[in-house]
């Protein structure tokens, strides 16, 4: 036996970098809030299959005609962002900050709506199911929107103090990769909870 | 300690030696010569036996959920911590205790006013969950006469424990008799305790048919005087357990939702005479 | 025949800053601030044994009420909350943590990493499970524990029929340790796919750690619907919301499907790892590699998708149609196939190697015979018509005894006596593990048998007596008596445990002859596991190659495989199925922000509780300073 000789092999890097492991963390944790959003909206529907009327009368109907503007502005604040990562992936850092601004603003403009949404609503939470399952549904995903606002601003200040190079960048990465997970959850949760209901 | 030691026990036989005993076998593949066994018995061996469970599964399944059309109806009503009873023309009601005919097909209508319950006569049917909000209905029918001891089998807090009931099963005529003398209301009494019932607490709860107690929160006591235990099968329907529970049922049942009736011994003595005669 | 370990590592002047460099500072500070994931996965280990022994003392007093017909040792509201809090603490307090703790202890090892992919989030996670279980156990100290079993059933456990805060102490309880599995759970699958050693394909990765990585899997996609389930439980009963309640449009059975959505599954997360366990000790004990690597480890990846479909089988007597019912019967049956096949794979390993009988090797055997039946009772279980007369009684108790009590703890105690050596650097007695192995082993089968008879003579569970005239009283006796001998046998092996750890007699580096890397290293392991990382060149790498080799780097990029990477707390990252080196991993230092953090959840939940919104707000406070504490350093740990 070559004790020696075959003590040691020699191991060569990889060609290319890849994503960070905070990005992969980030994924799982996306990947599990998904699976929160995906249950509520199945709950939401069997409540709604047990039913005799969805809403139940009396309760009012979700009111479109701000809720559809809104939701493009929201959908649409991914865009700044993806430009944002490519800027960043180039070390452009200022027009990063410029355009993870920009959606930090969309994304504000979205929670003030479902704010305002929720004050001309005409029922509280306790009223019924459908009322509980609206507001538990909405209001978690305004949370999961505040909590990507903060995580923005905080990129964005670390940002403009100079803490990002091209190489070091990873929290913006993994606040980039959370708004993106925002806007797709409110792909499906806008489509469930308030075009559905018109439908019968 | 000071070092990384990576020293490996002197008794280490490199692969391919032949030691004493110790040698890590090596032949093959790992070991996958011996696939058969997983083959044989991780995937055919239990395939054929659960095709075969699964075939009896859907047919006894659908054979025990065959309905007949002159099924005989009861509806039972379930409540922290007993059962009330009624058969369908209203005219009967009673509470812990189901009376049925033999060979007949009965369909149970069961229903809950609180939390889930569970209704099991293991001799005579599997269980089926009582749900608030929704309606289920358990068929079955008994082979044979006699009395059968059910039991609430779904956790309901407190008492579960203490929230059973009986399934008389009768020849047709045993049921027919009793069902002739549930219908006639009991006969008013002449005792005391009768006026002393409407007059405390116990008619705000409860209901004796024919008189202005007309209480629901507790258990119809119509026929009190004719069944076997009381406290949904806590205890036998002796005048001694009687006076106990109405003096105070939590020493009996602990938890129960029937409050103690603070009641002279006296008194008491009167309603449990009374209620001995309800029948 | 003694070889050296290759390279530098084989130099001693080099390595004495190395274990300063390394090491947590002394005493409660270091305590509270440690990110080493062993120091964190022994302790999640104590930390669930201490809820074993509570819990299983729980369960001592109510055997001790239902020794007899119509007693009246405890009376029915402590037996209620014995009962709920004794399923609840085995389930989410000891078995799930403790699982977790050694998945923590030794996925890093096995794969050939320095520590887990995020080290302080691990902290986090020990953390919040902790004070989850405190939190959960103060109930106690109000004099009210919860009492509505450990599914807590709508509408039993809603504000109408359970007044007070003790099921909030659950529902809460329940939300809380939820995030230590997910946070936990995130952490094992980015250190397993992106941390290990070079060579280490994942068709090469030892069993356990396939094993942890479907219990992560389903933990993420599982503890969401029993989040939910317990969350929308304490809306309703916080906020008046109407979820569950059936006149205003609310639906209890939803409650059900929810919490089982996530019931069943985690019956099997608890399993997997346990199977886990298995499947590394037998091998070892059989001297001879394990039959059907790649047939196992399909078997836990279909666990882990089929646990998703049979959850109604919980439910088979709520009146769910016919047919909905047959399918998830069916399911049910299927799920029996990679057990069969795991099943047969040991018995194959064993049949051709050589067995030594060791204490872990027996504690597997015992899980054979267990296992078969309770698995047996669990396919008749998924028989409706059976069901229909087992569901809810004492066939049931037995059945998920013989596979939580027996599948899962009986491999969780072969584990304490194959890893402890490792873990603790200490011998333990064979003899007192012998004895402990025996009486554990006669005991169980005499304390869990006559639950079946007693399950088809009628006796529903949950119930805090039953009457004399039923005869069920001798059974209930001798499973009594049983449990007794039971709860001894688990002494014997807590006592041979704090021996070995008091005697500290030293133990060799690789006392069973072991084939994975965890054994190369020294007992116990340094802080930074292995100084150069071990290359793998096959499934069972200190058996293929010997001695084993370790990895040089070559060209940039590459020293965190090296000395150098243990000098600068760095563990390379790898491409994810190709194991080159793509960056380095900055192992942290010690740090605060874990344990503050956890406890500022702690505030919030406690707020929640009190319904004091200035608690609740100081809570939320914290833990939003906390958390953007961290995203504010995680550039800073970089040089
Ligand atoms: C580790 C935990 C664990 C495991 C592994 C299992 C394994 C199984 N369980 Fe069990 N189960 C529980 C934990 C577990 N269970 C718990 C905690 C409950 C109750 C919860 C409560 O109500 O409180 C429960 C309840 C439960 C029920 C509901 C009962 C009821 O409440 O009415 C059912 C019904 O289908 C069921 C089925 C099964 C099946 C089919 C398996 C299968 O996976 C078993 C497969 C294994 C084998 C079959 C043995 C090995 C195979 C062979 C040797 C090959 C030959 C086999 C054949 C030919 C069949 N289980
Ligand atoms: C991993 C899971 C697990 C484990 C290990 C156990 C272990 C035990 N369980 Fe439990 N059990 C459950 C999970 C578990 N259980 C669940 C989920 C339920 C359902 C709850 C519900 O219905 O909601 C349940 C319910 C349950 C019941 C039914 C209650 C009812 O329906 O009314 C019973 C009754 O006998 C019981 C008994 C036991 C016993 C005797 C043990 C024994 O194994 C315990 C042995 C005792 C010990 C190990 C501790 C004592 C140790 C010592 C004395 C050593 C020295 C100690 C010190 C130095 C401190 N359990
Ligand atoms: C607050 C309501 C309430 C009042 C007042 C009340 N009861 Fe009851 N009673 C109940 C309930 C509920 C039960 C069922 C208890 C159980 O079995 O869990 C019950 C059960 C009984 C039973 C046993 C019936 C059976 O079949 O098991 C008797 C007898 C009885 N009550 C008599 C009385 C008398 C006499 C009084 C008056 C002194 C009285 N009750 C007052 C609620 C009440
Ligand atoms: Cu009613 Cu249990
Ligand atoms: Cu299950």
């Amino acid at each position: 036996m070559t004790v020696v000789a075959a003590g040691s092999v020699p191991i060569g890097a990889a060609p290319r970098p890849g994503r960070s492991v905070a990005w992969w963390g980030m994924l799982l944790v996306i990947t599990t809030e998904g699976m929160v959003f995906a249950i509520l909206l199945a709950a939401w529907l069997y409540l709604r299959a047990s039913s005799p009327s969805w809403p139940p009368a009396g309760t009012e109907l979700p009111d479109l005609r701000l809720t559809i503007p809104f939701s493009f502005v929201l959908w649409a604040s991914s865009i700044p962002v993806l430009a944002a990562e490519r800027a960043l992936a180039r070390g452009r850092l200022v027009a990063f900050r410029t355009f993870m601004t920009v959606a930090w603003l969309m994304g504000a403009a979205f929670l003030a709506y479902t704010i305002h949404d929720f004050q001309a609503l005409h029922y509280g939470w306790r009223d019924s199911a459908y009322a509980s399952g609206f507001y538990a549904i909405v209001g978690l995903h305004a949370i999961h929107l505040g909590v990507g606002l903060a995580m923005v601003a905080v990129v964005v200040v670390k940002a403009a103090l100079g803490r990002y190079d091209r190489g070091h960048h990873r929290s913006a990465e993994v606040a980039a990769l959370y708004w993106h997970f925002v806007d797709a959850v409110w792909l499906f949760v806008m489509p469930t909870v308030f075009l559905l209901g018109h439908l019968r | 300690f000071a070092v990384v030691r990576r020293q490996r026990p002197s008794t280490e036989v490199s692969a391919g030696e032949a030691g004493e005993g110790a040698a890590i076998e090596r032949r093959g593949a790992d070991g996958d010569e011996d696939i058969g066994f997983i083959w044989w018995g991780g995937i055919v061996m239990p395939i054929a036996v659960l095709g075969v469970l699964a075939f009896l599964t859907v047919t006894t399944s659908v054979a025990l959920r065959r309905n007949t059309p002159d099924a005989l109806r009861v509806d039972v009503v379930a409540h922290q911590w007993w059962w009330d009873v009624t058969y369908p023309d209203g005219a009967v009601r009673t509470a812990n205790e189901i009376h049925v005919p033999v060979g007949r097909t009965v369909d149970i209508q069961l229903r809950s006013v609180d939390v889930i319950h569970s209704f099991w006569v293991p001799q005579l049917a599997g269980k089926l969950d009582v749900i608030p909000g929704q309606t289920n209905v358990l068929t079955l029918r008994a082979r044979r006469t006699g009395t059968f001891l059910g039991e609430c089998a779904e956790f309901c807090g407190v008492e579960h424990a203490n929230m059973r009931f009986v399934v008389v099963v009768q020849s047709a005529d045993d049921y027919a008799a009793w069902s002739a003398g549930e219908r006639s209301p009991p006969e008013p009494t002449d005792l005391a305790g009768e006026a002393l019932f409407q007059r405390s607490t116990c008619s705000a709860c409860h209901t004796v048919r024919g008189t202005a107690a007309t209480g629901t929160v507790g258990p119809d006591l119509s026929d009190i005087g004719s069944r076997a235990w009381i406290g949904a099968h806590t205890v036998a329907n002796t005048p001694d357990n009687l006076r106990r529970w109405i003096d105070d049922p939590s020493t009996l049942k602990p938890g129960v939702l029937m409050p103690p009736s603070r009641l002279s011994p006296a008194e008491v003595d009167e309603l449990v005479a009374y209620l001995e005669a309800l029948r | 025949m003694t070889v050296a370990p290759p390279g530098p590592a084989s130099q001693d002047a080099p390595l004495e800053p190395l274990e300063t460099l390394w090491h947590d500072r002394p005493g409660i500070i270091g305590f509270l601030t440690t990110v080493d994931h062993k120091r964190l996965g022994i302790r999640y280990v104590y930390t669930a044994f201490v809820f074993f022994f509570m819990s299983g003392l729980m369960a001592l007093a109510m055997r001790a009420q239902l020794a007899q017909p119509d007693s009246h040792l405890i009376g029915p509201d402590t037996y209620n909350e014995l009962m709920s809090v004794h399923g609840t603490t085995m389930i989410f307090l000891f078995n799930t943590p403790v699982l977790a703790g050694f998945g923590n202890y030794l996925v890093p090892l096995q794969i050939g990493a320095r520590d887990v992919a995020f080290p302080r989030l691990n902290a986090f996670s020990y953390w919040v499970f902790f004070f989850a279980g405190v939190f959960m156990y103060s109930s106690f100290l109000i004099g009210s524990a919860p009492s509505g079993g450990w599914f807590g059933y709508v509408p039993l456990t809603s504000s109408t029929f359970s007044p007070g805060l003790n099921i909030d102490f659950w529902g809460l309880g329940i939300v809380f340790v939820g995030l230590s599995t997910t946070a936990g759970s995130i952490n094992f699958i980015v250190t397993i796919f992106k941390m290990r050693a070079p060579g280490m394909t994942l068709n090469r990765m030892p069993i356990f750690v396939w094993s942890m990585l479907v219990f992560s899997f389903m933990a993420l996609f599982a503890v969401p619907a029993v989040s939910l389930a317990a969350g929308l439980l304490e809306l309703d009963r916080l906020f008046g919301t109407a979820f569950f309640v059936p006149g205003s449009g609310g639906n209890v059975l939803l409650y059900q499907h929810l919490f089982w959505f996530w019931g069943h599954p985690e019956v099997y997360i608890l399993f997997v790892p346990a199977t886990g366990m298995v499947s590394m000790i037998v091998p070892v004990f059989s001297r001879r590699p394990l039959t059907g690597y790649l047939w196992i480890v399909a078997s836990l990846v279909s666990i882990g998708f089929l646990s998703f479909g049979v959850w109604v089988h919980h439910m088979f007597a709520t009146g769910v149609p016919l047919l909905a019912m047959s399918v998830f019967s069916a399911a049910s049956f299927v799920i029996a196939l990679p057990s069969a096949v795991q099943f047969f794979a040991w018995i194959a390993t064993m049949w051709r190697g050589r067995v030594r009988l060791g204490v872990p090797m027996l504690f597997c055997l015992g899980f054979f015979f267990i296992f078969l039946l309770g698995g047996m009772t669990g396919v008749m279980a998924a028989v409706m018509p059976f069901d229909w007369q087992a569901t809810d009684s004492y066939f049931i108790v037995a059945h998920f005894h013989y596979v939580l009590n027996g599948a899962v703890v009986f491999p969780i105690f072969g584990a304490m006596y194959f890893w402890g050596p490792k873990m603790t650097g200490r011998a333990l007695s064979e003899r007192l593990g012998r004895w402990s192995f025996w009486v554990m082993f006669v005991a169980f089968n005499v304390t869990f048998f006559p639950m079946q008879i007693l399950g088809l003579l009628g006796m529903p569970r949950r119930v805090f007596t039953y009457d004399n005239g039923l005869g069920w009283g001798t059974l209930n006796l001798i499973a009594s008596v049983g449990s007794v001998f039971f709860a001894l046998g688990t002494g014997l092996s807590l006592w041979n445990w704090v021996r070995a750890v008091r005697r500290k007699e030293p133990v060799a580096d690789d006392p069973w002859e072991a084939d994975s890397l965890e054994w190369s290293t020294t007992s116990p392991p340094p802080e930074f596991n292995f100084a150069a990382l071990p290359v793998v060149e096959g499934r069972h790498p200190l058996w293929d190659a010997t001695p084993l080799r370790y990895a040089v780097g070559e060209g940039p990029g590459t020293d965190g495989l090296t000395l150098a990477g243990a000098v600068d707390r760095r563990t390379p990252v790898t491409e994810g199925f190709v194991t080159r080196p793509q960056e380095d991993l900055w192992i942290p230092h010690e740090s605060w922000v874990p344990v503050l953090t956890a406890a500022g959840i702690a505030v919030l939940f406690t707020g929640l509780l009190v319904s004091a919104g200035l608690v609740l707000a100081a809570g939320i406070v914290s833990v939003v300073v906390a958390a953007a504490t961290w995203a504010w350093r995680t550039e800073e740990d970089l040089p």
